[in-house]
């Protein structure tokens, strides 16, 4: 199942004695070429698993970095179908897993005409649709920042039903009890944010990461990725906390827009 | 979410409370000016052959329904032991009112507004200031509402512990539109009862505007099993011509997600956003609170649409017959009276929630007025 590709990852990384790595890069960012060269950069240069972004036009959980490689592939015509239709192409050995706000998935297969169904099954639906051609373009899960618990149903049973992992978000306010409820659908890893707040690199984590991570370890059987504000592997040293992996964003776009390469920025990490 | 949950939860505490009911209730009358008249129109009930009366939020302190809603949301905040409200804004009117009600309250306020906004908004913004709220002008996509409460949300996520989220209208994620809605409701409920005294009898039509939705879910609420009374929400059409730039998601979108809600939403096949516009700075918006798309779909409210001229013409035909200055958000309320006249029987009794006053509109209504 496409769910345990996730989780086999990275325990591999973590056999090798080190952190698991898995780096996020928008869709289609920084232009339509770029995107697959760095694609393939980070697969040839140690990443074990890698997020790709789906450009939306209003990432209200992303700082400015990532909101603006949001806009800058959507002005580039990026959309779900160009992402997945040039992975089934490019076929990256790598797992993927797509992060996406909600609407570019439920439209994705959403039919434009009112078929009379109840809301929940045209949703679900849907989805379905959706999950089937992501199978087929090798990704083996979604993160969607902005659907939580309370609404998740719909989307991890669609994704389930094709294998496919749903990825869950907790955070320094997410609390055990809250993190138990999440523990009996979520697969693939668990997606630990450092900080309240959006997106984006930050100076140093802040301490109450441990006791999130430590929270976490209690309820997910699932490895623990931590992500939010990491650049380098100085802050995990820092802080001394020990996640199974690290999920590095803003840092790495940055890097690209100025010229830099992929493989580059992932050297200090496989140190 | 954690945040919503804990508001969930100081909902369910705080405000079936004596102490918040009784305090509310005080403010509402004492700082606010509730309850606001019912006025009659004659001069504009004899040229339609209608009976048209005003439901006048115009009158609430800050010019707008807004402070319902500020004020219920301030109070729980404080109460909930919050120091600061987060606040978007459009027109600025939702802006001024919450940063006079964290005044009153001793609360600090801190106002998103899109910078398109901000230049056609001016005087809001300087007041919002003289208030004591800080106005953050948001540079990002459309420069307009929507980022607005991105920009807020964001600012949110950051600082729940210590700020509550503001939300203007009956829109984004649950509980903000039960919560906006039950502030709001006390139009539609004053307004019943102010018909069945001044007049004997129920409205034929109750007509309210619609952009996020929450003067008009607040106007209807108090009818909506009064099954009599028709129910009808007007849509901002934009400029309206086939394919402009609109502010109608419940005749012109189509379902998706934004901001938490599940709702009718104007968007492009692959499901990104789509720029809204409205001559009305309040209705300018992509999105519907979810209530509405539910009321559409079950029929109980019929949604209409004005465009900008009507709108504008409603704006002059008030001021000039009945020397009332309506807000563009409510003109376009009017707008649709003055243009579905002949489709309501004659004499109908018809209620227009005239949610705000016009005067922050008049730079707007100079710049699109043709020379005299």
């Amino acid at each position: 199942m496409s769910d345990q590709t996730l989780t086999q990852a990275i325990s591999k990384a973590r056999q090798k004695g080190r952190v698991a790595l898995i780096p996020f890069l928008t869709g289609g960012y920084p232009d339509r070429e770029l995107f697959w060269t760095a694609l393939t950069e980070l697969t040839d240069s140690g990443a074990d698993i890698i997020e790709i972004g789906v450009p939306f036009s209003d990432p209200v959980a992303d700082g400015p970095v990532v909101a603006a490689a949001s806009l800058k592939a959507l002005e580039l015509g990026v959309d779900l179908k160009w992402i997945l239709e040039g992975l089934a192409r490019a076929k990256p050995k790598t797992p993927l897993v797509l992060m996406s706000y909600a609407n570019p998935l439920v439209q994705y297969a959403w039919p434009k005409t009112d078929p009379g169904l109840a809301l929940e099954t045209r949703l679900f639906e849907s989805l379905g649709l959706l999950a089937k051609d992501a199978l087929e373009a090798g990704v083996s899960g979604f993160i969607v920042p902005d659907v939580p618990l309370e609404e998740a149903g719909p989307f991890q049973k669609a994704f389930s039903q094709c294998g496919l992992a749903l990825v869950p978000l907790v955070g320094p306010n997410t609390s055990l009890e809250r993190m138990e409820k999440y523990a009996p659908w979520a697969s693939g890893y668990v997606y630990v944010v450092s900080v309240l707040g959006t997106t984006g690199v930050r100076e140093g984590l802040p301490p109450e990461t441990v006791q999130t991570l430590e929270r976490a370890k209690k309820a997910f059987k699932l490895p623990l990725a931590l992500g939010f504000g990491l650049r380098h592997p100085s802050q995990l040293q820092d802080l001394g906390a020990s996640p199974d992996a690290v999920i590095i964003g803003s840092a790495l776009l940055k890097h690209l827009a100025e010229g830099g390469r992929a493989s580059e920025f992932m050297a200090p990490w496989l140190a | 979410m954690p945040p919503l949950e804990e508001l969930e939860r100081a909902m369910e505490l705080i405000l079936p409370g004596e102490a918040f009911k009784v305090e509310y209730a005080n403010l509402l009358a004492d700082w606010a000016g509730r309850p606001t008249p019912m006025t009659f129109c004659p001069r504009l009930s004899e040229s339609l052959g209608l009976g048209v009366y005003l439901k006048r939020e115009d009158l609430l302190h800050t010019g707008s329904h807004k402070v319902n809603n500020t004020l219920g949301q301030a109070l729980l905040a404080k109460m909930m032991g919050k120091v600061a409200l987060v606040a978007e804004t459009g027109a600025g009117q939702h802006g001024v009112a919450t940063a006079a009600a964290a005044a009153r309250l001793g609360l600090e306020a801190i106002v998103f507004m899109g910078a398109v906004d901000v230049d056609r908004q001016r005087l809001n913004v300087e007041r919002m200031k003289l208030l004591g709220a800080r106005v953050v002008p948001v540079h990002d996509g459309t420069k307009t509402l929507k980022d607005a409460i991105n920009e807020a949300l964001r600012y949110w996520l950051t600082n729940q512990a210590t700020t509550h989220y503001c939300f203007g209208t009956a829109a984004g994620p649950h509980p903000f539109p039960t919560l906006v809605r039950n502030f709001q409701a006390i139009i539609g409920t004053e307004a019943r009862g102010q018909f069945l005294s001044q007049v004997g009898s129920l409205p034929d039509f109750v007509v309210a505007c619609v952009g996020g939705g929450s003067n008009s879910i607040g106007a209807f609420h108090g009818f909506l099993s009064d099954l009599e009374v028709n129910l009808i929400g007007v849509e901002a059409a934009g400029t309206g011509e086939p394919g402009c730039y609109n502010s109608a998601p419940i005749n012109l979108g189509w379902p998706g997600i934004l901001h938490g809600q599940f709702s009718m939403l104007l968007q492009t096949g692959d499901g990104q956003i789509m720029p809204s516009h409205s001559v009305s700075a309040g209705l300018d918006y992509p999105g519907v609170g979810p209530e509405h798309a539910f009321l559409a779909k079950q029929g109980r409210v019929k949604y209409r649409m004005v465009n900008d001229a009507q709108a504008l013409g409603a704006f002059r035909a008030l001021s000039a017959l009945e020397g009332i200055i309506p807000a563009l958000e409510s003109a376009h309320a009017l707008a649709y009276v003055l243009k579905a006249k002949d489709e309501m029987p004659k004499g109908s009794l018809v209620m227009v929630n005239l949610s705000g006053r016009g005067d922050k509109d008049m730079d707007i209504y100079l710049s699109q007025k043709a020379p005299d």
